[in-house]
């Protein structure tokens, strides 16, 4: 095909194409406004903002990795006892005076640890993974008590804590009580994100493949940036870009990348999609079921780390029902059950659709009782909508 | 009431796309044993759904008639109810219960909810001494042998009262042994009043035993004879079963084969669940450079199972025999090694074993070739969409664009995406099993141009094929295999359909 010009798909097949791609960032706003009408806007204020993204920054961590591990076709319950586990083990590291660096490198690489020794019976004894994580679960929580003799674990100064809640900022840039720190990386972020998606249009163009109507596109970047400065602004009013949302965003990052322009991501996919015709088409489909639990584990790694910063201490009881939470940000994101299906961008979606409930019914004072049961109203029916709309466009 | 105990007027049935049985009319007398028989395809298994109400009245045209009533059937329950049991190629067993529960399965009667288990126990030890099975009742299924497992089938069938058994290649996976017994056995079913209806490929099995055969061929009756009056032979019955012209062009080829590129020894294979069983028994072929050697046979003949089984492993518990590649002794022990020794494979089963469903044309395309398509394991995006859609040009792949998912394709454009995983991939060998499946006779055209495009480029094929016009069309050499082993060879000049059954069928 070498005609080099610009293909429109039928206007009216677009818009719906698009709005099942994006059906749940409309339902997260609609969330959002919602509660900020009830909540008189508290809920869209630039503390109330920076705190969501902080409290959930851990889960969203963990949704990244068990995104991957549900697109394989598998499953994680062990990741909140990892969690504990490894948030003892750098609380004690950091303690015994190792510094901040070599806490977070010898944390993660225990996640890795413990993630091989999880893959390793998933992948190659065909345990499923249920059976494993469900034993991870236990053995984790029980090593957790063993290692902490059930007590927390303070840490000795507050260098930890500014991991979780700390914030990036150039002084010099801060004037009055704006940080313009943000603002400046929000234009970087925006900037450098026109740019690529102008380049890979032009290729696209250039090559003859279809792409979206040149209005389509300019509304596209428009929305997405202004949500990027939106965003910032936010941040640059309360007091800056927290470090945690570095951490996230570079994770997020690096992870789309991986499940999108990389090989391993594609076998991620062609693996939980079919993992016989995987094998027949050359894929060593158990190394990549056995890659995917590492990267698992050393997500808890980092997740950990966050967390103890956090709460400035290594909690015996830590972690617990955040597998729930990750899992429930990668379904209600639109990952399929039977695998090979999922992002990570989904997932993050997702996460933020919870994070926004409990926040927004938080602030109303709902006892957290009610707030499991709209939570697990809000688990069902956006599986069942993603199922239901799958099915009528014939997707899954 | 009629000599007729089953009488099937003008049975008529239509799959999308095909017509499997056209106007058949059969009648079976009481406590006979009559058989039928055909090519792979023919609609004998089609016709005993009808009659056993796995398709329901409606579905099909045309009337049974059973015991001189006229059949309205919703389902095989409702079959069972009137004396008529099934029992299918593949055994229907539950293999992690004993024999006496199998036998009793689904037909038990209780009280008040509660079974009777010791009453059960001791009514399956009469069952299983009128087929002459000793075995414990309390045995688990799956630890005896496939042959017995076949005797409880057919003692499950008796406890129902049924009249009328029908097999479905009762023999296709038993030793000559157990196939003599469970001949002995029909006979002695058929003294006791019992009649059968056998679907059989073994012609040497159906002359001995059966009292009439019937020959179906592209879902039309062809021909009923009496066995023993008729004086009927086995070269009579093979005319029959595939007297059909040829009547699709094959493309025409320039280039001659060159030098042995692969060769197989001895090879056996072990059954992936029983590994005492030898699934694939002694074969030994080769291959030249571009050259088409087709693999034929009837189903369950071993084809597909031994051409895994060189492909990396990939099917049975073990191998032995020996591999050359292009001169050299090799051991492959997984796909991924086949590939990289030169070997492709496109299975049968596109949808299970070939095709990532949810995916779209392009993923598909390039699975095999990711390695080749990326830089430090970054896939080169471009590239990849070129390359898809130079195939889809080349191939003439029906889509609206490479982004559609392949489970919106129709057959024919889903087997051109496979071979184009295949094709991108660039072996040396290609091992194609069945490629023509289930699609239309153009899409079979133009898949032939492709395979007759690869070899005219030096490559080989190895073409596993059911449809025997195909094998003759296209190879230049045909090996015959039936029951797990390679029962003889034909050169293209020599071959022809009724020397491809005789080798298969007769020993």
């Amino acid at each position: 095909m070498n005609n080099t010009q610009e293909k429109r798909i039928k206007p009216q097949r677009r818009i719906r194409f698009n709005f099942r791609n994006y059906s749940m960032i409309f339902m997260l706003v609609l969330i959002m406004i919602v509660f900020a009408v009830l909540t008189d806007g508290v809920n869209l204020n630039s503390r109330n903002f920076t705190n969501i993204i902080i409290q959930n920054s851990y889960i969203l961590i963990l949704a990244v990795g068990m995104v991957l591990v549900i697109i394989v076709g598998n499953i994680d319950l062990s990741v909140g006892s990892v969690v504990a586990f490894i948030g003892a083990i750098s609380a004690m590291l950091y303690n015994s005076g190792a510094n901040m660096f070599l806490t977070v490198f010898l944390s993660i690489l225990v996640g890795i640890v413990v993630g091989m020794f999880q893959g390793m019976w998933i992948a190659y004894a065909k345990i499923p993974a249920f059976i494993v994580t469900l034993a991870g679960m236990m053995l984790f929580r029980g090593l957790t008590y063993i290692i902490t003799n059930v007590s927390p674990i303070a840490m000795k100064d507050d260098n930890f804590k500014q991991m979780a809640s700390g914030m990036v900022n150039i002084d010099a840039l801060t004037i009055g009580n704006v940080y313009y720190t943000a603002i400046i990386i929000g234009a970087l972020v925006c900037i450098s994100y026109i740019i690529s998606e102008t380049l890979s249009r032009r290729n696209k163009i250039k090559y003859g493949f279809e792409v979206s109507s040149k209005n389509a596109f300019i509304f596209k970047l428009v929305i997405i940036c202004a949500f990027i400065m939106g965003l910032s602004q936010r941040f640059a009013t309360y007091r800056g870009i927290p470090t945690v949302v570095v951490v996230l965003g570079v994770t997020i990052l690096l992870f789309s990348f991986l499940t999108n322009n990389t090989v391993i991501g594609r076998y991620i996919y062609a693996v939980g999609g079919n993992a016989r015709s995987a094998k027949l088409s050359g894929i060593n489909s158990e190394f990549v079921v056995f890659i995917v639990h590492v990267i698992m584990g050393g997500l808890c790694g980092l997740a950990a780390i966050v967390f103890t910063g956090y709460m400035n201490s290594a909690l015996p009881q830590a972690g617990v029902n955040f597998e729930l939470d990750a899992i429930s940000a990668c379904f209600i994101g639109g990952a399929s059950t039977s695998g090979g299906i999922g992002t990570v961008i989904g997932a993050i979606v997702g996460g933020f659709v919870m994070a926004a409930i409990n926040n927004g019914m938080s602030l109303k004072n709902i006892a957290a009782a009610w707030q499991y049961v709209v939570k697990a109203l809000v688990l069902l029916l956006a599986v069942f909508y993603d199922i239901y709309t799958r099915r009528k466009s014939g997707l899954g | 009431m009629s000599e007729y105990i089953l009488e099937m007027h003008n049975v008529t049935k239509d799959f999308p796309g095909v017509r499997a049985l056209e106007n058949v009319s059969l009648n079976v007398r009481k406590g006979e044993i009559y058989s039928i028989c055909g090519e792979n395809g023919a609609g004998k298994s089609t016709l005993m759904s009808i009659i056993s109400g796995v398709f329901p009245k409606g579905t099909y045209e045309g009337r049974i008639i059973l015991k001189g009533k006229e059949t309205h059937y919703h389902s095989v329950k409702d079959s069972e109810r009137d004396g008529l049991a099934i029992i299918h190629q593949e055994l229907a067993l539950s293999p992690y219960l004993p024999i006496y529960e199998n036998i009793f399965l689904g037909h038990m009667k209780t009280n008040l909810g509660i079974i009777n288990w010791n009453y059960y126990i001791k009514e399956s030890q009469k069952y299983l001494q009128r087929v002459g099975l000793k075995e414990n009742p309390a045995t688990i299924v799956s630890k005896i042998g496939v042959g017995k497992q076949q005797l409880v089938e057919i003692a499950r069938a008796l406890s129902k009262k049924a009249e009328i058994l029908i097999l479905d290649e009762p023999t296709s996976s038993l030793n000559d042994e157990d196939s003599e017994k469970l001949l002995q056995l029909i006979i002695e079913l058929k003294n006791h009043g019992i009649t059968c209806i056998m679907i059989s490929h073994k012609l040497n099995e159906i002359l001995e035993i059966a009292d009439r055969v019937s020959v179906l061929r592209d879902g039309k009756l062809i021909s009923t004879y009496d066995v023993k009056n008729d004086n009927i032979h086995e070269a009579q019955l093979i005319k029959d079963m595939v007297g059909r012209d040829l009547t699709t062009r094959f493309p025409e080829r320039k280039t001659k084969p060159g030098e042995i590129v692969m060769e197989v020894k001895n090879w056996s294979v072990y059954h992936p669940d029983y590994h005492s069983i030898k699934v694939i028994d002694d074969a030994s072929f080769y291959v030249r450079s571009g050259e088409i050697v087709a693999f034929c046979g009837p189903m369950g003949a071993g084809r597909t199972e031994l051409m895994m089984s060189i492909y990396g492993k990939s099917y049975g518990s073990r191998s032995e025999g020996e591999l050359y590649l292009f001169g050299k002794k090799v051991e492959l022990h997984s796909p991924r090694e086949a590939i990289a020794a030169g070997l492709g494979y496109l299975s049968e089963d596109r949808k299970n074993l070939g095709l990532i469903l949810i995916q779209d044309v392009k993923t598909n395309i390039s699975l095999s070739s990711l390695q080749k398509l990326s830089h430090l394991g970054i896939v080169d995006g471009q590239q990849e969409i070129t390359e898809a859609e130079r195939f889809k040009e080349e191939l003439k792949i029906k889509t609206p664009s490479i982004m559609q998912l392949t489970r919106n394709l129709s057959g024919g454009n889903q087997q051109k995406v496979a071979l184009s995983r295949c094709l991108l991939a660039d072996p040396e060998i290609f091992i194609i099993d069945e490629p023509t499946r289930g699609i239309d006779v153009g899409a079979k055209l133009e898949i032939y141009h492709i395979l007759t495009n690869i070899v005219e480029r030096g490559k080989s094929i190895i073409l596993v094929t059911s449809e025997l016009p195909e094998a003759l069309g296209l190879a230049n050499r045909i090996y015959v295999m039936n029951e797990g082993r390679i029962k003889g060879m034909l050169h293209q000049e020599e071959a022809t359909q009724e020397k491809i059954m005789h080798i298969a069928l007769l020993d």
